[in-house]
């Protein structure tokens, strides 16, 4: 069965306990997100866009409230079978890049196919591929240390896109980088949506970022607040010829 | 993901650290190290006391005068009374060597010693001199290296003929040449006809130091030493027996002859004492493996330690990398890989420092060796395998609580941890 839909989440709420005081984190967020989406989830810090994140990432499990993924409801897994999905299904990409020191570019990249037991041949080949798909395919062997903020922000977008998962999750992917290398990060996003399709999930608060997706949602004290299309996606690539 | 991808993983990020791996090795290095050297060492000096007791014979009963046992239950003045006893004689040596009584016993040689100057020329060295039999070599199993035992006709005839322990004739002759020499024990002329092999060690009754002249020719000379009987006093008697089998057996029958021909009645104590070598063996087994097992216990405490060494840096090392545990987890790693990753860690700083640590305990030990001389250090497959064993052990307990703990994290707080 497969009518585009992605993501289904109803009445998800979230709710961390402070001791014994309960803090609601998400309440009643009911949200679906289709195949080959682009879109952003914004919201101030303290919004509940994290939670919101963490658990379409499969990282943690709401409370209360259905999440299927693909059809398949994940809101009741054991920790492995979550690792297992977040492996095949999910790419995270984070604000501090999260890359293993002392590993090269392709090692890093390597890291989700190693877990899911690709080995050998097939696992540098698939590597390769995906850092040649950022612009990286001429860095393979340089580690973190050795290459720029917006590299390494790839290599870890390589590293999303390794195991062709259904969603890439990117959680403030611009915000340790200059302007510069931002929108170059952006643009990569974009060319993989509109080339490959893939989808592609920004959690931010930048309204710039924002702009280059087709769909906002925003989230304000753990509700949904808003949900609407962006009429004229900028194209980050665009942008940034015209810049210079 | 499979076990050599564990390995690599494992490899890669103590390499990222090598000093503070090395630092970790070297606390299992130094314990496996020490635990195969003492042990080595330990199980040298149990096979060298296993073949000095081997070397003054095979199948040897020892029967010296008094009652040895009597002694070690605390009668003293019966002991000084019996051991001083001339209990036993040459006449008690030839009834053991009688095949009707003592059917078990192949050969008997029989010893008196006395402490006494030996003198060539300018040279003197205090010594033991023993009166002994012609077969004495054959049953002592000691060899004559420069010229020859005296012979039957010497014994009969009381001849004056000394055969030198390899000491006594370095001491006596420092150029050698001792045999056709003529030397003097309390003033009486010996020819030297003679020269032990050494036996090495200090041995037992420092075979070595000794001179030895025939018995009769000890009992006419140099002492007037008698029984009531008019026997020469025999201060020890050495029975072969037949077999090791037969030892028990041959034990039993020399005790019946030697109480038969002392008169002692029934339920009294035996004036002699007959010491199996085989109980001598015994003893000092358990001497030397308890003194093994010492040693050990010693080195395995400092194994220990090593072992918590690689605990605390485990620990220290998934604090440091608890963002790494965290993107592990959210690329797909289960808890086991987690766990797996940590423990191979741990083991391979323990095994890697197990292997080097038998190799220096082995260089350790083949240098105690150099050093003592006499002592031959054996390192064998079994302390191997138990240094190998216990290092991969230590590994295992001192690496598993880190490792679960790594494996526990929450891959969201990890993540975010600073």
């Amino acid at each position: 069965m497969d009518n585009g839909v992605l993501i289904q989440m109803t009445d998800i709420c979230k709710v961390y306990k402070m001791g014994v005081v309960e803090v609601p984190a998400l309440c009643g967020v009911s949200l679906e997100i289709r195949r080959g989406e682009l879109m952003a989830i914004m919201g101030p810090s303290g919004s509940g866009k994290s939670t919101l994140m963490n658990i379409i990432g499969c990282l943690d499990q709401p409370t209360s409230g259905q999440y299927a993924l693909e059809g398949v409801d994940v809101s009741r897994l054991s920790d492995d079978q979550l690792a297992a999905i977040r492996n095949k299904k999910i790419g995270f990409v984070f604000q501090n890049f999260n890359l293993l020191r002392r590993t090269s570019a392709l090692q890093n990249v390597e890291l989700p196919l190693t877990y899911a037991g690709v080995s050998g041949a097939e696992r540098r080949r698939r590597a390769v591929a995906a850092l040649e798909a950022v612009g990286l395919g001429h860095r393979l062997d340089h580690r973190p240390s050795e290459l720029s903020g917006g590299e390494q922000q790839r290599v870890a977008i390589a590293r999303a896109l390794v195991n062709e998962p259904s969603i890439i999750l990117a959680d403030e992917p611009t915000g340790n980088l200059d302007t510069k290398s931002g929108r170059e990060i952006v643009g990569i996003f974009q060319r993989l949506n509109l080339e490959r399709g893939i989808t592609v999930v920004f959690v931010t608060h930048d309204p710039e970022i924002a702009r280059h997706t087709r769909r906002i949602v925003r989230l304000l004290d753990g509700k949904i607040v808003g949900d609407e299309p962006v009429a004229d996606m900028r194209l980050a690539v665009e942008a940034a010829g015209g810049a210079e | 993901m499979n076990i050599t991808e564990s390995i690599k993983i494992a490899l890669r990020s103590l390499s990222a650290n090598k000093l503070r791996a090395a630092l970790t090795m070297l606390g299992i290095i130094i314990g496996v190290a020490a635990v195969i050297t003492l042990l080595s060492v330990g199980q040298g000096v149990q096979v060298m006391v296993q073949e000095q007791i081997q070397s003054i014979g095979s199948n040897l009963l020892f029967v010296v005068p008094g009652n040895l046992s009597a002694q070690s239950s605390g009668n003293l003045r019966s002991t000084m009374a019996t051991s001083t006893a001339n209990s036993l004689t040459y006449g008690d040596a030839k009834a053991i060597a009688d095949p009707g009584r003592v059917p078990d016993v192949q050969a008997v040689a029989v010893e008196s010693f006395m402490n006494t100057t030996v003198v060539y020329r300018d040279r003197s060295i205090r010594t033991s001199v023993s009166g002994t039999t012609v077969n004495y070599p054959e049953v002592r199993n000691h060899k004559v290296a420069e010229g020859t035992f005296f012979s039957e006709e010497d014994f009969n005839g009381g001849s004056r003929v000394a055969v030198l322990g390899k000491s006594a004739a370095d001491a006596l002759f420092p150029d050698g040449y001792a045999v056709g020499q003529t030397i003097k024990i309390k003033g009486i002329s010996f020819r030297v006809i003679g020269v032990f092999a050494s036996k090495g060690g200090t041995g037992f009754g420092g075979v070595d130091d000794s001179v030895f002249v025939p018995l009769t020719t000890f009992h006419t000379k140099l002492t007037q030493r008698r029984s009531a009987s008019g026997d020469y006093v025999v201060s020890a008697v050495y029975a072969q027996a037949v077999s090791e089998s037969r030892m028990e057996a041959a034990m039993q029958q020399i005790a019946q002859v030697l109480r038969d021909r002392h008169n002692i009645v029934y339920e009294s104590d035996d004036d002699f004492t007959i010491i199996n070598q085989k109980d001598i063996l015994n003893i000092f087994g358990q001497i030397t493996s308890i003194l093994t097992i010492f040693l050990g216990a010693i080195a395995a405490i400092s194994l220990l330690v090593g072992g918590i060494g690689i605990m605390n840096i485990m620990l220290v090392s998934v604090t440091e990398r608890t963002r790494e545990i965290g993107l592990r987890k959210a690329v797909g790693a289960r808890r086991r890989d987690v766990l797996w990753q940590f423990l191979i860690e741990a083991m391979v700083l323990s095994l890697a420092g197990g292997f080097i640590g038998i190799v220096l305990g082995a260089v350790g030990s083949q240098l105690v060796g150099r050093l003592s001389g006499s002592l031959t250090p054996v390192i064998t497959a079994s302390t191997i395998l138990l240094a190998t064993g216990f290092s991969a052990a230590v590994g295992l307990f001192f690496g598993i609580y880190p490792a679960s703990r790594a494996a526990a994290l929450n891959p969201i707080d990890a993540l975010r941890y600073e």
